[in-house]
C-alpha cells in the first residue's frame, strides 16, 4: 500500500468508519459547497461610509499611514509627495494594474516608473489593492502580472492604492468577490491579506517596524 | 532535537537559578497576557468564535479522510504536489528528494514547527545543503545551535546582550565598532545578511497554519514578511504540514483566524496572511516555478478516536503556554522536547510514548489558565490527568509516590480508620507546629519546605470541626 492509502486507512480505523460512508461524503460536499459564514463580529456591520472610515482608522492603528484622495489622477501626485517627504528617490517600481496606469503619471516628469516584479533592488514599490476589510484594517492584494507578490515584500516602503468602493465590512465579503473573479474554489496563486508595516517582536518581545517586508505601508484611498 | 523530557525535573532546577533567563522569562508574563487580555475584550464575540472555531475542527476530525482527499485533489489541479508521510523520516526523505532534485546548496525556511518535530535541519544539512532559517528568532537560534523555547517566539528565552554577541561572533564581515546597543539595530543587521540569502536560495521551506479544503491552498500567518520572501524568490516552495491543518472552506478559515492572532500576539490580524494554491502561473511574473506539499501524519491517525483526540483542534497560538505558571518560571527548554508548555505535555506523548515523557503531563499545577485561554477550547488538564492516568498503570511514577499515593488509598478505602488516624495525627502535628503554626522542615517533605514553610494543622480534624459547628448551631437554635 502506498503511504496515502496507509494514512488515509489509519485515519479510517481510528475513527472507526467505513470507507465508503455516503452520510459523510454528504457532509463534507454539503460544507464544501455552501461555505457557511458562522459568526461576523458586529464592528465592522455598518453602512458603506462608515466601513470606509472604519477601515482608514484601523489602518493606521495597526503602523500604516493613508492619503484619501478624490480620483485615480491625483494618485501620482500623491505618490510623488510621499517619496519626497521620506527623502526617497523619485523611483517606483510597479505592476501592469490597468487602474493603476489611469494614475496621472503625465504630472510627475522627474519620477521613474519600473515595470513588472521586483528585483530586490526598488525602495518603493506601489500596488493595487483588491480590496481592503474595514474590520481590521486589512488590504487584499492578488498575484499576476498587475500586481506582483514581490512588490508586496521586497521594496522598503509599499504603497497601496486602493478604491474606496473596493472596502468591505468583513473578510467574508472578500471571498465573495473573489469568487465571483475567480470562480468558487479557485484562487490566485498568492494572495496576500496585509495589516500593517512588517513588524517583529522576537527580541526581548519588543516590537519593531520593518523586519523582512516594508518597514512603512502607505495606503493611498480612493474616493 | 534530543528528547529530554525526562529530565525535566533536573532541567527545570537548573532554569530556576539561570539569571538571564529568569530575566528574559520576565517578557513573557509582561508581553503576552495583557495583550491577548485587551485584544479578546475588544471583540464582543470572542467567545462565540471560539466556540465556532471549535466545532469546526471538530467536524474536520471527524472527516478527515474525505478533506485529506479533497485537499489532494484541488492541489494537483492548481499544478502542485501533493506527498505523504507517515513517518518523520519519510518526510525528511521527501523533502530531501526534492531538494535534490532542485539541485539545491542552499534552502531558506519560514518559522515552522513542524519542521522542528522531524529535525529537517539537521537532515539537511548532514547531506550537504544548507537550511538557512529566516525568521528573526530562529535565525537567532540557529547561530547558537538552539533550539525554540517557544512556538510562536523561538528566542524568548534569551535578552538582547546575547543576540549582540552571537551577531558579533557571527557576521564577522561588518565593521567590528558597529553600535549593536539597540534592537532596532540588531533587526536590520539581521535583515540586510538574510536579504541575500533569499535571493541565494534554491527552495523555500515553509510549514502552514491553515490547508484549505474547498481551494487546495496553504495557508502562513506571520508578522514580519520572511515567509513569504521565502516561498516566492525560492524555484521550489515545499510547504511541510501535518494532516490535522485542514480546514474546509475560506469562511471556516476566517472564523479561526479571528481567534488565532488575538490568542497568540493580542493583534486583531497578524501583519500577512498569505494564501498560496499551486505554482507560478503563465503569465506570472514571481512565485515559485515547482510546489510540494508534504502531508505528515507522524502519530497523528492514532490519536483519533482517544481521549486525546481534541489536541488535534490545536492551532499553535502558544496562549496555553504564555500563561502557564511552570512555563514562567522555567522556559521552554526545560521540557526538553519540541513543544513545550501545556500544548507539549499532552502531545509529546502522544507523538514520542510516555514511557520517555511521563514528566511532562506532571510539569503543571493543574491551574487551568491553559484551558481558559486556549482558543480552541482544547481541555489541556483533563488530558494531562489522562496521561498521568497511563503513567500510572504503566508502573512509571516514582516510587516515593506510587507507594505514597497507595498508603493514602489504604486508608482512604478505610473511613473508620482513616478518622482514628487522623485523629491522633492532628493534634501531634498541631503540637508540632509551635507557636509559629508553620513547619520550617519535615522528614519526606522536603522538596516542599525546601523552598517554603508547610502550614500546621490546627488540632482537630476536618470532622471534628464540623461536628463542633453543627453542634453549636443546635444551641444556639439556629
Amino acid at each position: 500500500m502506498s503511504a496515502r492509502e496507509n494514512v488515509l486507512s489509519k485515519i479510517r480505523a481510528s475513527m472507526r468508519v467505513p470507507s465508503s460512508d455516503d452520510k459523510r461524503r454528504e457532509a463534507v460536499a454539503a460544507r464544501l459547497e455552501n461555505s457557511p459564514a458562522g459568526i461576523i463580529p458586529g464592528r465592522a456591520q455598518l453602512p458603506k461610509a462608515g466601513q470606509v472610515d472604519l477601515f482608514c482608522s484601523m489602518a493606521e492603528q495597526f503602523g500604516a499611514t493613508l492619503a484619501r484622495v478624490s480620483d485615480y489622477k491625483a494618485v501620482a501626485a500623491e505618490v510623488t509627495t510621499y517619496l519626497r517627504s521620506h527623502n526617497l528617490p523619485a523611483e517606483i517600481r510597479m505592476g501592469a494594474d490597468k487602474r493603476l496606469k489611469k494614475a496621472g503619471w503625465e504630472t510627475e516628469k522627474n519620477l521613474e516608473i519600473r515595470h513588472g516584479a521586483s528585483d530586490g533592488g526598488d525602495l518603493a514599490g506601489v500596488s493595487h489593492a483588491m480590496a481592503g476589510i474595514a474590520e481590521t484594517g486589512t488590504l487584499a492584494l492578488a498575484s499576476g502580472q498587475d500586481n506582483p507578490t514581490t512588490i508586496n515584500f521586497l521594496p522598503e516602503h509599499h504603497i497601496v492604492v486602493l478604491k474606496a468602493g473596493d472596502i468591505k465590512g468583513d473578510m467574508e465579503s472578500v471571498w465573495a468577490m473573489l469568487r465571483k473573479a475567480q470562480g468558487k474554489g479557485e484562487m490566485p496563486r498568492a494572495f496576500n491579506l496585509i495589516t500593517g508595516p512588517s513588524r517583529s517582536g522576537d527580541i526581548e518581545q519588543t516590537i519593531l517596524l520593518g523586519a523582512h517586508g516594508p518597514r512603512a505601508l502607505h495606503v493611498i484611498v480612493v474616493d | 532535537m534530543e528528547l529530554t523530557a525526562n529530565k525535566f525535573k533536573a532541567n527545570a532546577s537548573k532554569a530556576l537559578v539561570d539569571a538571564q533567563l529568569q530575566k528574559a522569562l520576565g517578557n513573557v508574563e509582561k508581553g503576552f497576557i495583557g495583550k491577548r487580555q485587551k485584544a479578546a475584550d475588544a471583540l464582543p464575540e470572542f467567545d462565540a468564535l471560539r466556540d465556532n472555531a471549535r466545532d469546526i475542527k471538530n467536524h474536520v476530525l471527524e472527516h478527515l479522510d474525505l478533506y485529506l482527499e479533497e485537499y489532494e485533489r484541488k492541489v494537483t489541479a492548481a499544478g502542485g504536489h501533493v506527498h505523504w508521510a507517515e513517518t518523520a523520516e519519510d518526510a525528511r526523505r521527501i523533502v530531501l528528494e526534492i531538494c535534490k532534485k532542485a539541485n539545491a546548496r542552499t534552502v531558506t525556511k519560514g518559522k515552522s514547527m513542524i519542521t522542528e518535530e522531524i529535525a529537517l535541519n539537521d537532515h539537511l544539512e548532514a547531506n550537504g545543503i544548507e537550511p538557512v532559517e529566516t525568521d528573526l528568532g530562529e535565525y537567532i537560534i540557529q547561530l547558537r545551535g538552539e533550539h525554540p523555547s517557544h512556538i510562536i517566539a523561538p528566542a524568548v528565552h534569551l535578552n538582547k546582550e546575547q543576540v549582540e554577541g552571537d551577531f558579533r561572533r557571527v557576521h564577522t564581515h561588518l565593521p567590528e565598532g558597529r553600535d549593536l546597543s539597540e534592537p532596532v539595530s540588531l533587526l536590520s543587521e539581521a535583515r540586510e545578511v538574510l536579504r541575500q540569502r533569499y535571493f541565494a536560495a534554491d527552495v523555500g521551506i515553509t510549514g502552514a497554519n491553515f490547508l484549505i479544503a474547498e481551494t487546495g491552498t496553504s495557508v502562513i500567518v506571520t508578522n514580519e514578511g520572511n515567509g513569504d520572501l521565502t516561498q516566492t524568490l525560492g524555484k521550489v516552495h515545499v510547504v511541510v504540514a501535518s494532516i490535522e491543518k485542514i480546514v474546509p472552506t475560506l469562511e471556516d478559515t476566517s472564523q479561526i483566524l479571528r481567534v488565532l492572532a488575538r490568542s497568540a500576539t493580542g493583534q486583531d490580524m497578524s501583519v500577512y496572511t498569505t494564501f498560496s494554491t499551486g505554482p507560478k502561473r503563465e503569465e506570472d511574473p514571481d512565485g515559485p516555478d515547482e510546489y510540494h506539499v508534504v502531508l505528515l501524519d507522524n502519530g497523528r491517525s492514532a490519536m483519533l478516536g482517544t481521549e486525546y483526540q481534541d489536541m488535534l483542534r490545536c492551532i499553535r497560538c502558544g496562549a496555553c503556554m504564555n500563561h502557564c505558571p511552570v512555563y514562567h518560571a522555567v522556559g521552554g527548554h526545560a521540557y526538553g522536547s519540541v513543544y513545550p508548555g501545556p500544548m507539549g505535555a499532552v502531545l509529546t506523548p502522544s507523538l514520542n510514548g510516555i514511557d520517555e515523557t511521563g514528566q511532562l503531563p506532571n510539569a503543571s499545577t493543574f491551574c487551568g489558565r491553559c484551558e481558559a485561554v486556549c482558543p480552541m477550547r482544547i481541555p489541556l488538564p483533563k488530558m494531562m490527568r489522562h496521561w498521568r492516568e497511563r503513567e500510572f498503570e504503566r508502573n512509571l511514577t516514582p516510587a516515593v509516590a506510587r507507594y505514597g499515593l497507595k498508603a493514602w488509598a489504604f486508608f482512604a478505602k478505610r473511613p473508620k480508620l482513616y478518622r482514628f488516624g487522623a485523629s491522633f495525627a492532628m493534634p501531634l502535628l498541631s503540637l508540632f507546629g509551635g507557636t509559629s503554626r508553620r513547619f520550617h522542615s519535615l522528614p519526606f517533605a522536603g522538596g516542599w519546605t525546601r523552598h517554603r514553610d508547610l502550614p500546621a494543622p490546627e488540632g482537630r480534624t476536618f470532622l471534628q470541626a464540623w461536628a463542633q459547628r453543627e453542634a453549636q448551631k443546635q444551641e444556639t437554635g439556629q
